[in-house]
């Protein structure tokens, strides 16, 4: 649909031959990795696969054992404001003296020194991203007493703040009910083709982003593979990455994936959930 | 002692016009730390670090008790201690489980040898006592000098890490994610606290010195969430309690800090009864479009 025009853009990650170890434990070696964009990048995979680690890597928070990482042209460093960083969800004391218009002030100036001088133009600001999010109604409400999903329209406001080229978002759905995931998601996904940014998008569950990933790239078991849903999300593949038997079951447009060998921590862990999920 | 002469012994209004010119200094002092106190004290919240305070100040105590013990300068002595004790939380206390441990073994350390070094001394007990328990009417104009500029040299540092401590301290993932130097701010605070804690003991003591950094804060986030507003208000809390405190201890012959903890105590509680009424009534700045249409 759009690879045409996407062909000729130059990428904004760039990965090249890069790999991650923590003392003999490898999370994933050789990685050759080019994200174009307006491209939604799903970074999949069970707890400790180094999804977490990989966007931390482009976040220059942490360096790669070997290889190289671009952004935006130039190495990845700390606090590039090429990128735009959406955490997952946490609740905020309700005494916290912030409210939301300030939360997303924070992304828009929060890192410089001294004191804010220029409060109009600031506010202006915040005003606009309050806006793109559809969170005015709420502008003045303290953090902690908003609900998760509003929480994380905010986090996307706070992170657009620098119109960045790359948004990187850190289990953004988890612990949102299924409406919010939803929305939030489509605002996400509407910041990718709106602006063109590209979107990282580390996930455990591929299913409420399912109909906006462009790509995919499945971390486990110290491997990787990286292309369409449709090629990397299959029974063939991911069998082979986990070395053992895996079922991907697809119940309308929803993908199951069944029997996992790190069933403690994923999802789909219980064969009565997902019999759940299927009737 | 009589119901008479105990209250004349806390309220004394006679010849208060010349009393007030001769604590003119004091009153400098406690309006200086009450604008201190109120500033820093909103980033104590923020960071919740108000048992930090409590085991930087006895250290701040042992410090300055040591000072005596040696005949040397008690301030300074203080300062040693308690910018000691709080480079130590910043450099251990990453998490605030540690954080927590690592001040409840600081705080009686450092308590019991305040105590040890006191039991030493030979000179006056009001030294002794005045440690514990603060001096403030007897502030020179030397002592008040230097207490201003300490201030001073605080705040000029404080606003100048203002916004990227408040990131830092609200929301430290995305912060350090944008690239803010999250660990170096938090020493960096923690130093500045230190100091702020050696300053107000000279004033309040050891022991009251939560009254100052804490309380003023925690009674402004109570009415309002506006980051801008719970600045102000602090301020102004901090600085009633420490400057009204004085000016009514004037004519008692009791200490100022009873005057100071209790101002600050009531502010507290008026805060926190506005506060509740407010959130009972569901007023905390939503607009609401209509009642038929869910927020979504």
């Amino acid at each position: 649909m759009q690879n045409s025009r996407k062909a000729k853009l130059t990428p904004v990650v760039s990965l090249r031959g890069a790999s991650l170890a923590f003392g003999k434990r490898t999370l994933w070696e050789g990685l050759d990795l080019d994200i174009n964009p307006g491209e939604f990048f799903a970074v999949l995979g069970p707890n400790g696969s180094g999804k977490t680690t990989f966007l931390k890597v482009l976040l220059g928070l942490q360096e790669l054992s070997s290889g190289t990482a671009v952004l935006a042209g130039r190495p990845v460093e700390r606090g590039s404001r090429g990128i735009g960083y959406v955490p997952q969800q946490k609740s905020f004391d309700p005494d916290t003296p912030l409210r939301a218009r300030d939360l997303v002030g924070l992304g828009v100036d929060g890192h410089r020194w001294g004191l804010r001088l220029g409060t109009a133009k600031v506010n202006r600001r915040i005003d606009e991203l309050l806006d793109l999010v559809g969170a005015a109604d709420y502008a003045r409400v303290p953090v902690g007493q908003l609900s998760g999903g509003e929480q994380q329209r905010l986090r996307v406001a706070q992170a657009l703040a620098t119109d960045p080229k790359v948004l990187l978002c850190d289990e953004p759905l988890l612990s949102l009910d299924l409406q919010h995931q939803q929305a939030v998601s489509a605002l996400i996904n509407k910041q990718c083709h709106d602006q063109d940014s590209a979107v990282v998008f580390v996930t455990h569950e591929i299913n409420p982003i399912m109909d906006y990933v462009d790509r995919v790239l499945y971390l486990a078991g110290g491997r990787f593979r990286v292309g369409p849903p449709e090629e990397v999300m299959t029974t063939e593949v991911l069998s082979d990455l986990y070395g053992s038997h895996v079922e991907v079951i697809n119940a309308n447009g929803r993908l199951i994936v069944v029997g996992l060998p790190d069933a403690t921590t994923h999802h789909h862990e219980d064969a009565h959930a997902v019999a759940g999920e299927m009737g | 002692m009589d119901l008479d002469s105990l209250l004349n012994s806390i309220f004394n209004f006679e010849n208060y016009g010349e009393l007030v010119a001769l604590v003119q200094n004091s009153l400098w002092a406690g309006a200086v730390l009450g604008l201190l106190g109120g500033l820093i004290g909103t980033f104590v919240m923020k960071r919740d670090l108000a048992f930090a305070v409590h085991g930087i100040s006895e250290l701040s105590f042992a410090g300055a008790a040591f000072a005596l013990l040696i005949g040397a300068d008690i301030v300074l002595g203080s300062l040693v201690g308690s910018v000691l004790a709080a480079l130590l939380l910043g450099l251990l206390g990453v998490r605030a489980r540690d954080k927590n441990s690592i001040i409840g073994v600081i705080m009686p350390f450092g308590l019991g040898l305040g105590i040890l070094f006191l039991s030493l001394y030979e000179g006056r007990a009001a030294n002794k006592f005045g440690l514990l328990t603060g001096q403030i009417v007897s502030v020179g104009t030397v002592q008040l000098q230097v207490l201003a500029i300490a201030a001073v040299v605080v705040m000029i540092a404080l606003v100048a890490i203002w916004r990227p401590l408040t990131f830092a301290s609200v929301d430290p993932d995305v912060a350090s994610a944008r690239g803010v130097p999250v660990r170096a701010l938090a020493i960096g605070f923690m130093l500045l606290l230190g100091v702020s804690v050696a300053l107000s003991i000279q004033i309040v003591g050891a022991l009251l010195v939560l009254a100052l950094l804490i309380t003023p804060a925690a009674a402004a986030m109570r009415v309002t969430s506006s980051p801008r507003l719970v600045v102000m208000l602090s301020v102004a809390f901090a600085m009633t309690a420490t400057v009204g405190g004085i000016l009514l201890a004037l004519g008692g012959r009791i200490p100022i800090s009873p005057y100071v903890t209790t101002l600050s105590f009531l502010i507290y509680v008026v805060c926190r009864v506005v506060g509740g009424i407010r959130a009972k009534r569901g007023i905390n700045g939503r607009v609401l479009r209509s009642a038929a249409v869910p927020a979504a």
